[in-house]
């Protein structure tokens, strides 16, 4: 597991989707199921944070393959 | 001598003879187009010819403007205008105020159908090639004009809707004789670069022409060769274009498609509040499951419990006790009914009740053996008679002194 902060957003979904799998199944130990909501927790949270602080970001693709950001 | 003109003169008078031509002074000549400078002023100057003559014209600055259609050199038009001398260069020349592609709408619409059976037949816009799009992208390239409203609509769209995404803008004129092959261009290098997970191929409303770029070949064989997926966003919803048949995805505007590129931030929020209560309600089934198991390990030990074993036996002992009383008691009352019985028998029997009714036990007195026989005893004997209330000590007489005390008694 990775420090949730550092994950982007795609990340934090996905892993998001599999601790409700995990748990879901229902066969985990008790001590695990609960770690691994605290887990679900953190990454939800995360994926909110970053909804909310999020700023399209704008790239422009130059001919030789270079990007430069556009202002917004 | 006959009048001699000036070159003026007669240059003027050439233009009077046109310029009075109804046929001449609104016209609709055709042509391809050469020669074509586009002066500082705004004017357009170039000859129109065909293959057995030449006719040089300009169009000036105001009906520039107003010209969606930009011919270059080579392309086959139609132009509508007045003919006119030119006096100063001695030209005759078209001022031209209108200028199409050649056959005009309907020969575009032609173009369209041919083009599009054609790419049709080859199954370029089969059900089959669509792809699907992601999900939620991490990157969009967005192929337009940056300068174009439609670059700022899909902007506003993504910035609203799906902030997280990077937008990767491949630019490119969307309108004009260049703009097929940059078009293509700018989706090869979003297909080189690489990071784009879907494309937008956008352009704002417009006249046919202005959208038709987007009709061409070129554009439609590079949509369909992306690795990228891509979608089309090009005019207004009635505009249907070949990129449109082709692309993965054909949205109505140039927004529609910056909007089924990506999730609605809304949506997203939906979704992460469903797997957070997913979350909560999947542990709450493990909490009462582990609730549910531990009470009946707590029943099952209490129910194995030393002290409820201890209770048990205490219990039985106690039934065991009660009956044993209870069976004492039984066999006591049955004791002494029997004793009862037993001591009044032996009550009946006892000597002491025979001597109240008058009968006396005799001993001797000298051995105390109880004489239970007259034979032998001889008078003189000592006897004891033991009466109901004592003894007195007596005598044996013999029978005739006996017989003589009865005589004298009586």
């Amino acid at each position: 597991m990775s420090a949730t902060n550092e994950l982007s957003f795609e990340q934090a979904y996905a892993e998001l989707e599999d601790v409700v799998r995990r748990l879901e199944a229902g066969t985990l130990p008790l001590a695990e199921a609960v770690t691994l909501y605290e887990r679900g927790q953190q990454l939800s949270a995360r994926c909110q944070a970053l909804l909310d602080s999020a700023e399209l970001r704008i790239q422009a693709l130059a001919e030789d393959g270079s990007t430069t950001p556009l202002q917004p | 001598m006959t009048d001699i003109y000036s070159i003026t003169g007669i240059t003027a008078y050439l233009r009077t003879l046109l310029e009075n031509n109804e046929l001449l002074q609104d016209v609709w000549v055709k042509g391809e187009i050469s020669n074509m400078t586009r002066a500082t002023s705004g004017h357009w100057y170039f000859t129109v010819k065909d293959s057995g003559a030449q006719l040089k014209g300009v169009m000036f600055k105001a009906a520039v403007q107003r010209q969606s259609f930009e011919p270059q050199n080579g392309d086959s038009v139609h132009l509508h205008g007045r003919l006119s001398v030119y006096e100063a260069r001695g030209e005759y020349q078209l001022y031209a105020d209108e200028i199409q592609r050649a056959g005009g709408v309907g020969d575009l619409y032609a173009q369209f159908e041919a083009l599009k059976q054609r790419l049709a037949a080859e199954g370029l816009f089969d059900d089959s090639r669509k792809r699907p799009l992601p999900a939620r992208p991490r990157c969009l390239g967005v192929v337009t004009s940056p300068d174009a409203a439609a670059f700022q609509d899909v902007r506003r769209v993504l910035a609203q809707r799906f902030p997280l995404a990077l937008v990767l803008l491949s630019p490119t004129p969307v309108q004009g004789a260049e703009a097929p092959a940059q078009i293509v261009r700018a989706i090869e290098r979003l297909n080189h670069h690489g990071q784009a997970d879907v494309l937008l191929v956008c352009r704002g409303g417009g006249s046919i022409e202005d959208l038709w770029s987007f009709n061409d070949e070129r554009v439609a064989r590079a949509i369909a060769a992306s690795r990228i997926p891509v979608i089309s966003g090009v005019g207004h919803e009635t505009d249907f274009t070949i990129a449109d048949f082709v692309a993965d995805v054909r949205a109505p505007t140039p927004s529609a498609a910056a909007m089924l590129a990506t999730p609605d931030r809304a949506d997203l929020e939906t979704a992460l509040r469903g797997l957070d209560d997913a979350l909560t309600w999947h542990l709450d089934t493990h909490l009462s499951a582990a609730r549910a198991d531990l009470n009946g390990l707590r029943q099952s030990l209490r129910y194995h419990s030393p002290a409820r074993q201890v209770n048990t036996a205490r219990q039985r002992l106690d039934d065991l006790e009660a009956r044993a009383r209870q069976s004492l008691a039984h066999r006591l009352a049955l004791h002494r009914e029997r004793l009862h019985a037993r001591s009044a028998a032996l009550h009946a029997a006892s000597p002491a009740a025979i001597l109240a009714r008058g009968y006396a036990i005799i001993t001797r007195s000298d051995d105390g053996q109880p004489v239970t026989s007259a034979r032998g005893l001889k008078p003189g004997t000592g006897i004891t008679l033991r009466l109901r209330d004592g003894e007195a000590p007596a005598r044996i007489e013999d029978k005739d002194s006996h017989e003589r005390y009865k005589r004298t008694l009586f």
